[in-house]
């Protein structure tokens, strides 16, 4: 139902999209990740009619939004912004706003905002200022606000950006209630991955004003296309190699002084990039593994940092890996620092690319 | 020191009895002033509100040319205005020169300026994600110009008090315009201006002190609006 074409967008020397295309059917729930910078935003104002397209088109159902560029176009979208606005007035009027712009009947706006109310868990915050909400109340007003329009598309950018873990739990549930009941299509940007995981039927990776690869959550997290994605999505080992020999669909692949194996159909000869979250090595002190566990290397770590309940530990193999265990693990081991360890993961764990040029 | 103390010790009689002159032309100040207030704001904040929003080749050279006119000299409005006016002025026929109407279009010359300049300021002051949503969620042109002025109420409201202030205050234009004609023309500003020259000091003290007393009640006003 949302089709863009070659799409960019120039802000003075900037170009800021570079020739976006992307459709999104009727009733997805498209997740657009990538980091601060990449244009997230700038494609999202442009579906919404907020910014103007320097070059390229953005139909919605056929037709060419910019070019038509009437209200009834417009307002059969929403858009939540990642900071909430919300106009000094009470809940009720700033929920009622986009209701009073279409010139609905006082009684109907009552019994909608009141619904909208109750989706969002405000009921009887009708009286309230809206300026004295915590941010997380906030957005939800201005969830509601969007809903009680009934928009075929909903947009939202970076809505849990600026929120507390809890909050963005909240909304992140709102989301997905809003989708189940009244089956909209929405498109979101995040630049939180995990995110974009819980929430997306598919995701667009955008990177320096481009999508460098759309998949689905299971896709994107485990075969990127390229490097920029495998680092956006938290697969930290990437190593590069040769494969040297082939056995019954395992390659070998040369790295240094190690032979990695790993599935690949790629032929003997090929320059590869293997790829592998941290989340998939193990780490133990004897060499002694299951027969399914092929990669099993010796090595000293270089470091460990917490990150939450984990610990990321580097091990020098010859190249080094990335692991990531839990603290727990990493204390019944007692890994420090130089400690001597093994690292080990499966076969089919790493994702292998024939080398960019 | 004791014509002074005398002159204020009259004043607060002259008030607190309620004489009739004081009362008469401290009404008709209120009144000339307050329309001029009203009338201004009416102009000036769909104007304001229009400038702020729109892109024009030389907007920046017309807010500053707005914001210079805040310090326009109240002389110079009142010689403009009766150019404007005066029988030999294209509105002469009008029949404007030396009453309370004439002075309020003085006034509210005078205070254009202010009321467009500071609506400006007011709305520039909203957050850019207030005006996206707005757009975003379908206002039309005016229901958008609208909603942000709705928004900015609070300041505008100040800049209208602002406003106010100036206007009845402000004495060369009323005395050029109004000509101070006595139970007609004469305000406030051009009474004590004309008494003290005639030596009375307790009625221009009496008068100065409700014209203070004005500026006060009208700004604890403003405040208790907004502190609402």
């Amino acid at each position: 139902m949302l089709e863009i074409h070659n799409l960019s967008k120039q802000f003075g020397d900037s170009e800021v999209l570079k020739g976006v295309s992307l459709k999104v059917p009727k009733g997805e729930i498209f997740t657009i990740i990538g980091p601060s910078g990449a244009g997230k935003s700038t494609l999202l104002r442009l579906i919404n009619l907020l910014d103007t397209p320097t070059e390229g088109t953005i139909l919605l159902d056929g037709t060419d939004i910019h070019k038509e560029k009437n209200m009834a176009v417009r307002r059969r979208m929403g858009m939540v912004f990642q900071k909430p606005a919300i106009f000094n007035q009470s809940v009720y009027e700033n929920v009622a706003l986009g209701l009073r712009f279409r010139q609905i009947d006082e009684r109907v706006i009552r019994k909608k905002v009141a619904d909208a109310l109750a989706i969002v868990g405000l009921t009887g915050f009708e009286e309230r200022k809206a300026k004295t909400l915590s941010g997380g109340e906030m957005q939800r007003i201005a969830l509601a606000r969007v809903l009680v329009t009934d928009p075929d598309v909903l947009l939202l950018d970076e809505p849990t950006a600026n929120l507390d873990p809890v909050s963005v739990r909240v909304i992140e549930e709102l989301v997905q209630r809003i989708h189940h009941e009244f089956q909209t299509t929405i498109i979101m940007s995040t630049h939180d991955m995990f995110q974009g995981q819980r929430l997306a039927h598919r995701i667009g990776v955008m990177i320096d004003g481009k999508f460098a690869q759309f998949g689905t959550p299971r896709e994107i997290f485990t075969t990127p296309n390229d490097r920029f994605v495998a680092r956006f999505v938290g697969i930290e080992n990437v190593i590069e190699g040769r494969i040297i020999s082939k056995d019954r669909g395992i390659a070998f692949i040369q790295v240094g002084r190690i032979t990695i194996q790993a599935l690949s159909p790629l032929p003997v000869g090929t320059d590869v990039t293997i790829f592998f979250r941290p989340e998939d090595v193990a780490i133990s002190c004897s060499s002694s593994h299951a027969e399914s566990v092929r990669n099993v290397f010796p090595g000293q770590i270089v470091s460990i940092t917490p990150m939450g309940p984990y610990n990321r530990i580097i091990v020098d193999c010859g190249v080094k890996i990335i692991a990531m265990i839990t603290y727990m693990a990493t204390e019944d081991l007692g890994l420090k620092e130089g400690s001597d360890v093994c690292v080990s993961f499966k076969a089919t764990a790493p994702h292998i690319l024939a080398a960019e040029e | 020191m004791n014509e002074i103390i005398s002159g204020f010790l009259t004043a607060l009689h002259l008030i607190i009895t309620l004489d009739p002159g004081v009362i008469e032309i401290s009404i008709r100040s209120i009144l000339i002033s307050l329309s001029s207030t009203l009338i201004g704001a009416l102009i000036a904040v769909p104007i304001g509100a229009t400038i702020t929003f729109s892109e024009f080749t030389g907007k920046r050279f017309l807010v500053n040319i707005i914001q210079t006119l805040y310090a326009l000299p109240t002389v110079l409005v009142g010689l403009f205005v009766f150019l404007l006016i005066s029988r030999a002025g294209p509105l002469g026929f009008m029949r404007l020169l030396f009453t309370p109407e004439g002075m309020v279009i003085a006034q509210t010359v005078l205070i254009l300026p202010i009321l467009v300049g500071l609506t400006i300021s007011a709305l520039k002051g909203l957050d850019t994600t207030i005006l996206d949503t707005l757009r975003s969620l379908g206002a039309t042109k005016i229901q958008f110009l609208r909603s942000v002025v709705k928004e900015a109420r609070y300041a505008i409201m100040a800049a209208v008090v602002l406003g106010f202030g100036r206007a009845i205050s402000e004495v060369g234009a009323a005395i050029m315009i109004g000509g101070n004609i006595r139970g007609h023309t004469r305000v406030l500003t051009t009474a004590i201006s004309l008494e003290t020259s005639m030596g009375n000091l307790a009625v221009s003290i009496a008068l100065g002190i409700i014209l203070l007393m004005i500026a006060l009640v009208i700004n604890l006003l403003l405040a208790v609006v907004q502190n609402r």
